[in-house]
């Protein structure tokens, strides 16, 4: 499979919010406007590439070889968690600007299911160490790509005239569920797995 | 035991255990070297200045050092409460506070202090009012129903003894939780400030509710911890105006504050009380009224039911006080009005005392 497939499918035809449904509370949380989306997106983005370069090696050259791989899921969350935090201190500490636009996003997404889900995909489909960055990172600029629609739309609903119940959380998964109808139509362009 | 079935239980074990020491020595270096910022010195304009160690947030920085600013989520984020004026050392406003701001305030310089960090030299800007908010150790001396969900009690002051109040302020009762977090919840003080060393309350008991139910279940002797005296809601004593005092349910307690106090001084501005609460069980003080209306020819008072039960035989006013209130007032009065209930209550009535012609300045509330 070649790599530019892999980013294709994480982008698309398999994107992590609207055809697994994982990262939702994000998701349905942070679209109102779409700078804190944009924000959101990045540090999404980033923190995925970071856990998938980071438990790969774990996985594969300390899980693997013990056969412990039934620990993956309690080690890669203490990973994720542990690395994310140090990356927050970095961040706050080095570039304020940085930590404006998308640090402050840094703690919400430490045991977010989209990351865990990544991790865990990759190691389902039995990636190499490339094709699992690819996969992450093309994974996170799907959730972006998502989330910075949803914002969108969002934005332009300020305007409709919406059921007092509807408002809010509810309007948006009505709207993710539409979305993720429209991103099956990706579906025929690839089959991975 | 064969080789493999240790094998099975301690290889996971050490690799946990490993994994979890690497990193957690990591975040220990990581926070002594990256998340530290050393001593830090606040000034507080037209104060002292305090001196912190950096990389905590402002608001915890401050409690620290004694200087109580209102938060009412406890730091969260989520109440927007504790805005103070930082007037350099903050940064830039983060997209955590803003939902919270205006846009004036944030040319302003307003912060959230909750959600600043504390990482160099600040000057900030503090209320001269929360400067005066203090900690307070107190003893529950009594407590006594008033009707089936409201209870009055009687606090004294341990450590500090007495505390400074205006009448119609209120206090922040820190109630221990379950998860080591203390919860805040705000109070109006029912007593006169006279009495420095002691405070009374009154409380209703709001189901599921995390502060009413704690106090509630307080018996006397129990020790607990309120800090105070905070809010922009007091009577204006200098004033000589006719003085309106509306309120519902719990809301009684600043206005039974400021009754007594102006009782006390042997004001003679004209006092009338309306009060509304929902059926004839809910009622009480209304002995005591009567018994104060009768000593003071300048006090009236109305109670109003708004949903009197069949059984009640209330010969009273019925309907929601702010009906009552358009009834009973005249136009063109010259009033003060103190208001204090919840939200829904308050904006009826300020509608109907605008709509009389008081003027807006006059009119002070407490929604809660």
């Amino acid at each position: 499979m070649d790599l530019l497939t892999i980013l294709i499918a994480a982008v698309f035809t398999h994107n992590i919010a609207l055809t697994y449904f994982l990262g939702m509370c994000p998701f349905v949380a942070v679209s109102g406007n779409l700078r804190t989306a944009m924000g959101m997106s990045m540090a999404v983005t980033f923190v995925m590439s970071l856990a998938a370069a980071v438990t790969w090696p774990i996985y594969h050259k300390l899980l693997v070889p013990y056969d412990v791989t039934y620990l993956q899921y309690v080690v890669f969350i203490l990973v994720i968690a542990a690395l994310v935090q140090i990356v927050e201190m970095m961040v706050e500490r080095t570039s304020p600007f940085l930590y404006n636009t998308m640090g402050v996003f840094l703690p919400l997404i430490t045991v977010n299911c989209a990351i865990l889900g990544v991790t865990l995909f990759m190691v389902v489909r039995d990636y190499s160490y490339i094709e699992s960055l690819i996969y992450s990172f093309g994974s996170g600029i799907g959730w972006g790509v998502a989330i910075l629609a949803m914002a969108a739309i969002r934005e332009r609903l300020r305007f409709a005239d919406l059921p007092e119940g509807l408002k809010g959380a509810g309007i948006t998964m009505i709207i993710a569920g539409l979305m993720a109808m429209s991103f099956m139509g990706f579906a025929g362009i690839l089959n991975v797995h | 035991m064969s080789i493999d079935l240790m094998n099975a239980f301690i290889a996971p074990l050490v690799i946990m255990v490993s994994i979890s020491l690497i990193l957690g020595l990591v975040l220990v270096i990581a926070s002594r070297f990256l998340a530290e910022y050393g001593p830090c010195r606040i000034s507080i304009k037209g104060n002292k200045d305090v001196e912190v160690i950096g990389g905590e947030t402002l608001l915890s920085s401050l409690f620290e050092n004694k200087i109580f600013i209102p938060s009412a989520c406890g730091g969260r984020g989520s109440c927007g409460y504790c805005k103070l004026k930082v007037t350099s050392g903050g940064g830039s406003v983060l997209p955590t506070e803003l939902p919270y701001l205006t846009p004036s305030e944030v040319v302003d310089d307003v912060r959230l202090a909750c959600q600043l960090k504390v990482k160099s030299d600040m000057e900030i800007e503090v209320p001269e009012e929360y400067l005066s908010i203090q900690e307070y150790r107190a003893e529950v001396a009594q407590s006594i129903s008033l009707t089936y969900d409201m209870k009055e009690l009687r606090f004294r002051l341990l450590e500090p003894e007495t505390i400074n109040f205006k009448p119609g302020q209120y206090i922040q009762f820190h109630v221990p939780s379950t998860n080591r977090e203390v919860v805040y919840r705000a109070y109006s003080i029912a007593s006169l400030p006279s009495m420095a060393g002691e405070l009374e309350l009154i409380v209703r008991l709001v189901p599921g509710g995390i502060g009413s139910t704690y106090i509630h279940n307080l018996s006397v002797g129990d020790e607990v911890t309120i800090s105070g005296s905070c809010g922009d809601f007091f009577l204006h004593e200098r004033s000589s105006c006719d003085i309106l005092l509306i309120g519902g349910g719990a809301g009684m307690a600043p206005l039974k504050s400021i009754l007594y106090s102006l009782f006390e001084k042997g004001s003679d501005r004209k006092i009338d009380l309306f009060f509304g609460v929902r059926a004839k069980k809910d009622l009480f003080y209304l002995e005591e009224f009567e018994r104060l209306a009768k000593e003071h020819p300048n006090f009236t008072y109305t109670y109003a039911l708004s949903s009197p039960g069949e059984a009640d035989d209330w010969k009273g006013e019925k309907g929601f006080i702010h009906l009552v209130l358009e009834r009973h007032l005249k136009e063109g009065e010259k009033r003060e009005a103190y208001l204090c209930g919840p939200p829904l209550m308050a904006d009826a009535v300020i509608k109907v005392l605008k709509e009389k012609g008081v003027d807006p300045s006059n009119i002070y509330y407490d929604k809660f």
